[in-house]
């Protein structure tokens, strides 16, 4: 139940894009047509799944203060948590680069409609993001930040796959002219926005 | 995001410091190339930290730093940086210099730092500093590439306040932390105690806007931002 809840959560009320803003570059240059919306969206998904997980191990068993404890008790109160963005970050490009050498070796297919997006992904603040508010919040097992993970990214693929859809069909609607474009976004992401606010306050 | 790929590229051998192209490099993100309504970089943070003035305030100085001392590294090592493994370099350096930042924020201004949250951790993937990394530092001398960091970071803040200002003011009635219009029931007041009843507007039945403290407010005000600037400004619309 617990890891329904907060998969849940990360989709709906701490939405990525919605509450926190993460990920919005490419959220706001990626997002002009479905078909590459979903592309994004599930390479995110899909990294999010991955690098979280790993990072919580990083943080647990490296970088939290004690956490190299299983070295032998000299280690017992090292704190190496000032390095957190360095690891995570290295972390990241590294995975990134490797699921990309995975991909293309063993699905070809999958390769072809992600793999311009996956070296994208490194510089995407989400997937940081994701590392960092899963330090910030102390998961208590890896099997609870792998759901954050997936969840964060589930919550960013429907954001880009909606906002996506919006602006294809609201190219045939007569904006105000210096709206275009990257004006009428924005408004509209705030709007998704109030609206994914009604799900504040929902709990499993 | 044009703007990204295509490498700007400055060769004058002898030129003062200040020529009007170095000039430039500073007042063009001010308007004409600002990063966050034309050139739609660095958003992410931009959205998240306008809450209060001072929050922006301290970001637009922390990512200031972080372009102008980045952009003058990567342009030091720019003849020696391997092209395949660029990308890592540039983070690791970025990286390096957003732990400074955080250090001294945790330790000057830790309120501050606390409300930042991850966003200070987040100026490592800012899309402004790879993006000027990639399309400046890479390509220019040092004092360009310092003036290029300093002026986009100046751009960023430029925005970051405008809407931080309009936030503070019309969701908690605010500015800097200074309450603008009287204060509420309720309300801690300078000499410590709490407020039996309300002041000046709030007297009179004014509600602050809680709506603006949201955050779906920021994006719209950006859009209302990006919306005068091109209708002031007709060569940035999009067809």
């Amino acid at each position: 139940m617990e890891y329904v809840n907060i998969f849940v959560k990360a989709i709906f009320i701490e939405n990525m894009i919605f509450a926190y803003f993460l990920g919005m570059c490419s959220y706001l240059a990626v997002s002009k047509t479905v078909k590459t919306g979903v592309g994004l969206g599930a390479a995110v998904i899909f990294v999010l799944g991955i690098t979280v997980p790993v990072n919580y191990l990083m943080e647990n068993y490296v970088l939290k203060e004690g956490a190299l404890s299983w070295l032998g008790p000299q280690f017992a109160t090292m704190d190496l948590s000032f390095l957190s963005f360095i690891m995570f970050i290295a972390i990241i490009a590294a995975l990134v680069q490797l699921v990309e050498m995975a991909v293309e070796k063993f699905a070809p297919a999958l390769y072809a409609s992600l793999g311009i997006f996956l070296p994208l992904i490194a510089v995407n603040c989400s997937i940081l993001g994701g590392a960092l508010f899963m330090q910030e919040r102390q998961y208590s097992n890896i099997g609870e930040a792998t759901v954050f993970g997936l969840g964060s990214g589930v919550g960013w693929f429907l954001a880009i796959v909606a906002i996506a859809a919006i602006r294809e069909k609201i190219r045939y609607s007569s904006v105000p002219k210096p709206l275009r474009g990257l004006g009428i976004t924005f408004i509209i992401t705030g709007l998704m926005g109030i609206a994914f606010m009604s799900f504040m306050g929902i709990e499993l | 995001m044009s703007a990204v790929a295509v490498a700007e590229k400055v060769k004058e051998p002898k030129e003062p410091l200040f020529s009007k192209k170095n000039k430039a490099l500073i007042s063009n993100p001010l308007d004409d190339d600002n990063p966050i309504t034309v050139q739609v970089l660095g958003i992410c943070s931009a959205l998240a930290i306008t809450v209060q003035v001072k929050q922006a305030f301290v970001m637009t100085l922390s990512v200031m730093f972080v372009t102008a001392a980045g952009n003058v590294i990567v342009s030091l090592m720019r003849n020696y940086i391997p092209n395949r493994i660029r990308i890592i370099v540039q983070l690791v350096i970025v990286a390096a210099l957003v732990i400074l930042v955080d250090q001294v924020l945790k330790a000057f201004v830790y309120d501050v730092s606390k409300a930042l949250s991850v966003f200070v951790g987040l100026i490592i993937t800012n899309c402004i500093i790879m993006g000027r990394l990639e399309a400046f530092a890479l390509a220019n001398k040092p004092w360009p590439a310092f003036l290029d960091g300093i002026g986009n970071g100046l751009g960023y803040g430029v925005i970051l306040i405008i809407v931080s200002v309009f936030r503070e003011i019309l969701g908690s009635g605010k500015i800097w932390g200074f309450p603008l219009f009287g204060h509420k029931v309720g309300a801690l007041l300078s000499d410590g105690t709490l407020a039996t009843d309300a002041s000046g507007l709030y007297a009179l039945g004014y509600v602050d806007n809680g709506l603006m403290i949201l955050p779906p407010m920021a994006l719209i005000t950006v859009g209302a931002i990006i919306w005068v600037q091109r209708a002031r400004n007709t060569k940035l619309i999009e067809a």
